[in-house]
């Protein structure tokens, strides 16, 4: 059994809040890079470089990317070989109020649906846990807007609606979001399993590499389909009219009850803040 | 291109056209949502409505040293209705993001207002443009209290204009 001190736990979930909030990953700039130049409209044109001017400026690690500094959403995976002395969520929960604090982020979080009485820390984060195989722990950490969120939906369709159905809604959806997710957007849509395991499916995907594709040939044409067909909707970068609406469509399945086909579709806004750490 | 100096005057909404980018200098104020609900109680106000700008935006906590944290927009769908009673009192310019409701709109043109919106999630871009926030009311509400902004040159494109035109409605037909 290899032993994990939990310290170890706050200072990376710490240090990852921090860098997400102020650094956008290489390859979604480079991605942003590449739409800007398909744009035609100047309008459509300037609000990406608005958006590649931003980084810029929030690199330099005085101003966050976005005043919506998100929830933090962890998909943690511990290994069977792992043993530690305490509470691994509080833990968690310790880098986040550590995190939010120091890095001069925003705390968006409230106790309760109707008090609406912020916790001041940002706590608690919103966490998965899933047991693996080995002697490490992996956590993936998002900071994700409520913005995108809102716009997000579970929907149960007939399994005879099929393939044709699941395009119509997530068209749909991202056509009546408009420019309310902040596009251009990532998309995540889970596929399969029961009403909270489609989520959880979405949420997995928006964590997918940008550059990666499904293995199951019949959804990876499915993704590619409706990476065309949403930019061809012509919402563009945020709502103003364009080519680019998303800039990725990722889709994770699972089996399900012979009467369900589940479609959860998770938005993530082109402040696609998340990373992967590993103890 | 259109430069606006604060205060805005009924001249300056009728020269500004849908899609136009727009840059404001000058003084702006800060309210969402819970901020909105107290200011349309209010007998007076703590500052002057009348050719004023509202943003809608949240700032995260500012370093030593710097006019204010990421200040990007909020979404301003959630103030449709609250925003009503403020245009009726002056209030020429609301900035956001995304669509808005019909009966919005319909209002603002009737109150002589525009909606402008702003890149959603360019907090840090917007923030280089504000240099300097005081507070005004509301203090306990925290990142959602009423700030005074001074800005300059603070980058905007007119959403919806008097004459009728929608940005998001436009660019949507025309594919
Ligand atoms: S949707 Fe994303 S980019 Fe837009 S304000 Fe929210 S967190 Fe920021």
């Amino acid at each position: 059994m290899r032993q994990i001190n939990l310290v170890d736990i706050t200072k990376l979930v710490k240090e990852a809040v921090i860098k997400i909030n102020y650094n956008l990953d290489q390859s979604l700039v480079s991605l942003i890079q590449k739409a800007k130049t398909n744009e035609t409209r100047d309008l459509s044109k300037s609000i990406l470089s608005d958006i590649l001017e931003n980084q810029e400026i929030a690199k330099e690690g005085n101003i966050p990317l976005c005043q919506d500094t998100g929830v933090v959403v962890v998909l943690l995976e511990v290994g069977n070989n792992v043993t530690y002395e305490g509470d691994i969520y509080e833990a968690i929960n310790e880098g986040v109020r550590q995190g939010y604090l120091e890095g001069y982020l925003r705390k968006s979080m409230v106790t309760h649906p109707f008090n609406r009485v912020n916790t001041l820390d940002n706590t608690p984060a919103i966490i998965h846990t899933k047991i693996i195989q080995g002697d490490k722990i992996k956590m993936k950490i998002a900071a994700k807007g409520g913005g995108s969120e809102n716009m997000s939906k579970v929907t149960m369709l007939t399994p005879t609606e099929g393939i044709e159905g699941v395009k119509q809604l997530v068209l749909d959806t991202i056509f009546n979001a408009g420019g309310k997710p902040c596009p251009p957007l990532i998309v995540g849509i889970g596929i399969g399993g029961n009403l909270e395991k489609s989520a959880q499916l979405a949420k997995e995907a928006i964590f997918r590499d940008l550059d990666d594709c499904s293995d199951d040939k019949t959804i990876k044409k499915l993704e590619e389909d409706l990476y065309n067909e949403i930019n061809a909707l012509g919402v563009g970068p945020m709502g103003v009219g364009g080519n680019t609406t998303c800039l990725a469509v990722k889709i994770n399945y699972y089996p399900m009850h012979i009467a369900s086909l589940p479609v959860a579709i998770n938005i993530q806004c082109h402040s696609a803040r998340h990373t992967e750490v590993e103890l | 291109m259109i430069r606006l100096n604060t205060p805005i005057t009924d001249k300056d909404i009728r020269n500004l056209k849908v899609g136009e980018k727009v840059l404001i200098t000058g003084t702006i104020y800060t309210a969402r949502d819970q901020a909105h609900t107290r200011l349309i109680k209010e007998e007076n106000l703590e500052f002057e409505i009348a050719g004023s700008v509202i943003y809608y935006v949240g700032p995260t906590p500012k370093r030593e040293g710097y006019a204010i944290g990421a200040s990007g927009p909020t979404s301003s769908y959630r103030m449709d209705k609250l925003a009503v009673p403020l245009m009726e009192k002056g209030l020429k310019i609301m900035i956001g993001k995304g669509d808005r409701s019909e009966e919005f709109r319909h209002e603002m043109i009737k109150n002589n207002a525009v909606y402008l919106i702003t890149t959603g999630g360019a907090g840090a871009l917007m923030s280089s443009k504000i240099k300097k926030s005081t507070l005004v009311m509301y203090e306990d509400l925290g990142a959602e209290a009423v700030y005074k902004l001074e800005v300059e040159d603070f980058p905007c494109f007119v959403a919806y204009d008097i004459y009728g035109n929608n940005i998001f409605k436009d660019s949507n037909h025309e594919k």
